[in-house]
């Protein structure tokens, strides 16, 4: 991980922020909910675009990217992030309700940390973005 | 006879002359008279009336003849009847002519010629006078009865001696005009006469006396002119058909010039040899010369063409024998043809008959039949003048017909198929029919059968279609509702992937809600709500998994089931399988049994399906079996590796082992409550295996157990 990650807001004392983007909003209540529930900062977006919107602003410690989205899918939202000096270095963990294993392949490609298959166990989920910030604190220069 | 040479004395006394005044006049009368006769008698006249001479002519010079031209106070004849030759040289006009000035002839000497006067004294005066002495002038002016007191003796008073200048002149003016009309018409009339001449094909030559060309048309030239620009060869056959030219014309002219007589010339520029019927006539060239005029005519042509007429003549002849060679070559094809052959002339005689006609239209042909016999060849006869006349009265050149006659000899009736056909002469008369008569007796039975085959025929090949049609349609058919029936089945396998994944969304939720209750995320449930909440829990996950189970039946009707290859080793994913349903055997008591054999060799397949499968066909054993065992085993042959798991449940009645593999069906649906499934997972198991290439069979008798056997090929064919 690069020098310029100073916005992480993994630090002492702070919790992580999770940015949620799904475009059902159920969905987007569950996940945020729980990790409010798990003391984690939340935020959320409901389609491609807000996310890079809020992805860009706010800058979180990992996302929770569901793939099938209007305007701009979770795909290319991801393609964008991790093109971008600014958030290439936040994790995301993409959630999908496609079974097929091609859409876990394409998501890996596109850059996805992990892949989470629907429906989404919320204690499972916890720990992969447990495991995933855990991960990128260890290679954090301290 | 006195001659004296008179000098012209100008007359300058006052008033004698006329004055200039009368000059004038007589000018201007010699200028208005165009012709030379007129200009004579207006001169004369003046002559009379300025110098006194009561009687004149006035003479002139032509083709060697003084000759008069006007006179005045003489008798007309003696005027026109006035001719001297001027070859009399010494004839005292003559010499008075040549003299160049005017002569006195006195009258009392005695008279050497007749004067054309029919007075002794006289003056003659040369017209114009003669530019050098010894040339003969245009002529003379004869005068008589001078004035009083004048002798002829006495000089020409200058009235006279001008008069006759000033008339000289005008004379000449007069005479050169006409010449120069006469010449030009000379010339026209000349160019005419040689285009004429020209204009013929046919070379026409005048020659000299001597052979010399005169005048050659083009036809001419071409023959016998050459110039050093042409070949030497044209040059030689020039030179030759000269020489040949005036070998013919020196004898031809001495005799009958009229006769012609041929000559045999070169073309010098084709080089053929031309043959030439020359005439030749005998003309006056100048005085005293005679040419000769040659025609040539080119009979070259004639010749070729008469030659032509004696060859066709031969070719006739020849002809003439071969026709003959093949009428005697007809005769004998007609006379030995089977069939009747007749000919008819033009009035519908019959004219010609070959033996097998004569047979049936001969009178007394019919053996010994008589009458009854004679009677059919009349009938025969009858019929056939009935079609033959078809072909008069019609435009058409050939008939054709069946007809029926009867023979004179058995009486028994004989179709014949007839074709008339007429000949015409050169001059497009009809001359003769001739008609073949062809015996139909044998074709008629022909066709009669080969009509009842072809009905025969017809009838199957009719027969045939019929069926051919009905099987199209049909097949037609089939393929319709094949594509119909496949349609459906893409539909529905659509239907169900779509069915799939909107219930997978509300599904999601109600999932995580209860998860997120359980977890306590809104307070702390009391037991009861704890335990409820996990059967919500438990049957949403149900739900989930049938739901799963139906996508993937769908995915495997519509070819969309993905399969990954990969090197498997069974044992291996036996442990994986048997890891994965630890929870499940912790719940029963049942012994578990793993019977690998040594050395199974690993699989080209997909490792996750055959997982899948393993776990369906082990979760199940260790539902439907209540107590006793559940054993899983491997074997391997050359081609094949299997894994057979074997309970000591319930087992499954025979008829029931046949729809356990359908969707939705369970041996025993109560159990299948209590004990969980969806009743989808053998039919997947079976669908999967068909798709990996293998197979799953199942042994089991009820209340003893049940083996289930998932047979495997090494590699999967694809």
């Amino acid at each position: 991980m690069s020098e310029e990650a100073p916005r992480s807001r993994v630090s002492p004392g702070e919790a992580a922020l999770v940015l949620v983007v799904d475009d059902i909003a159920d969905g987007r209540q569950i996940c945020a909910e729980y990790m409010t529930f798990r003391k984690y900062r939340v935020a959320t977006a409901a389609d491609g675009r807000e996310a890079l919107a809020q992805a860009f602003e706010l800058v979180p410690d990992i996302i929770l990217m569901d793939l099938s989205l209007p305007e701009i899918d979770g795909w290319e939202a991801t393609r964008q992030l991790k093109g971008d000096e600014r958030t290439r270095h936040i994790p995301i963990i993409a959630l999908t309700a496609h079974a097929l294993t091609s859409a876990h392949d394409e998501a890996l490609a596109a850059g996805c940390d992990a892949v989470v298959t629907k429906p989404v166990v919320p204690r499972s989920l916890e720990a992969e973005v447990r495991r995933l910030l855990d991960a990128r604190a260890g290679h954090r220069p301290s | 006879m006195a001659v004296a040479r008179l000098r012209a004395v100008p007359t300058f006394r006052a008033g004698s002359g006329p004055g200039a005044r009368a000059r004038l006049a007589l000018v201007e009368a010699l200028l208005a008279e165009p012709d030379p006769r007129g200009c004579a008698a207006v001169a004369l006249a003046w002559l009379g009336r300025h110098a006194g001479a009561e009687r004149s002519l006035c003479a002139v010079v032509e083709d060697g003849t003084l000759v008069g031209l006007a006179g005045r106070g003489l008798p007309a004849a003696a005027v026109s009847g006035f001719r001297l030759d001027l070859a009399q040289r010494s004839h005292p006009l003559v010499l008075a002519l040549l003299a160049g000035e005017p002569v006195a002839f006195a009258g009392h000497a005695p008279q050497a010629f007749e004067s054309p006067l029919a007075a002794s004294a006289f003056q003659a005066v040369p017209l114009a006078g003669a530019e050098s002495a010894g040339e003969v002038g245009l002529g003379l002016l004869l005068l008589a009865g001078p004035r009083e007191g004048r002798r002829p003796e006495d000089p020409v008073e200058e009235e006279v001696t001008w008069a006759a200048e000033v008339l000289g002149v005008r004379l000449a003016a007069l005479w050169y005009r006409r010449a120069q009309a006469e010449e030009r018409r000379h010339r026209r009339e000349r160019g005419w006469l040689l285009g004429i001449i020209n204009a013929v094909t046919d070379p026409i030559l005048l020659t000299d006396a001597d052979g010399r060309i005169l005048i050659a048309n083009p036809g001419a030239e071409r023959l016998l002119s050459a110039d050093e620009k042409m070949s030497a060869g044209r040059r030689r056959a020039v030179a030759l058909n000269n020489m040949l030219f005036s070998a013919s014309l020196f004898p031809a002219v001495g005799e009958d010039a009229a006769t012609p007589q041929e000559l045999l010339l070169v073309d010098p520029i084709e080089g053929q040899d031309l043959l030439f019927e020359v005439m030749s006539t005998r003309v006056k060239i100048r005085r005293g010369e005679n040419g000769t005029v040659s025609v040539l005519r080119n009979v070259s042509d004639l010749r070729r063409a008469s030659e032509e007429i004696e060859e066709n003549y031969r070719r006739l002849r020849a002809a003439e024998a071969q026709t003959r060679a093949e009428r005697d070559r007809l005769d004998l094809i007609l006379n030995s043809a089977l069939d009747p052959i007749l000919v008819t002339d033009a009035e519908g005689k019959l004219v010609l008959m070959n033996p097998p006609a004569e047979r049936m239209f001969t009178v007394g042909a019919g053996g010994g039949r008589g009458a009854r016999s004679d009677r059919w060849v009349r009938a025969n006869d009858a019929v056939f003048t009935s079609f033959v006349s078809n072909l008069y009265t019609g435009p058409s050149m050939r008939w054709r017909g069946e007809l029926t006659l009867v023979d004179p000899q058995s009486g028994a009736g004989v179709p014949f198929e007839a074709i008339s056909g007429k000949i015409l002469s050169r001059q497009g008369e009809d001359t003769w029919t001739v008609t073949i008569l062809h015996d139909l007796t044998e074709a008629v039975e022909k066709s009669r059968l080969y009509e009842q085959v072809k009905r025969h025929s017809e009838e199957l090949r009719e027969k045939v279609e019929e069926a051919t049609a009905e099987l199209a349609e049909q097949n037609e058919l089939l393929r319709r509702q094949a594509l119909a029936l496949e349609q459906a089945s893409a539909m529905k396998s659509q239907f169900l992937a779509n069915v799939s994944h909107e219930l997978r969304t509300p599904l999601n939720a109600i999932l995580g809600y209860t998860q997120l209750m359980i977890e306590g995320v809104w307070g702390e449930l009391n037991e009861t709500q704890q335990e409820r909440q996990g059967r919500v829990d438990a049957n949403a996950r149900h739900l989930l998994s049938v739901i799963n189970d139906l996508l993937d039946i769908a995915r495997i009707e519509s070819g969309k089931m993905p399969i990954q290859l990969g090197l498997v080793r069974l044992p291996e994913l036996i442990d994986e399988v048997m890891a994965e349903v630890e929870p499940l055997i912790a719940r029963t008591s049942l012994t578990i049994d793993r019977d690998l054999a040594r050395g199974v060799p690993e699989l080209r397949t997909d490792r996750q399906k055959v997982k899948q499968v393993l776990l369906n066909l082990l979760s199940n054993a260790l539902k439907f079996t209540p107590q006793g065992s559940v054993s899983i085993r491997v074997g391997f042959d050359d081609r094949h590796v299997w894994s057979a798991v074997t309970d000591t449940g319930i087992g499954i009645s025979e008829e029931n082992q046949k729809r356990i593999f359908e969707e939705f069906a369970q041996a025993d649906s109560s159990y299948a409550r209590r004990a969980g499934g969806t009743g989808l997972g053998l039919s997947i198991c079976r669908r999967i295996a068909a798709l990996l290439g293998g197979e799953i069979t199942v042994v089991s008798r009820q209340g003893v157990g049940s083996t289930f056997t998932l047979l495997l090929p090494r590699e999967v064919e694809r």
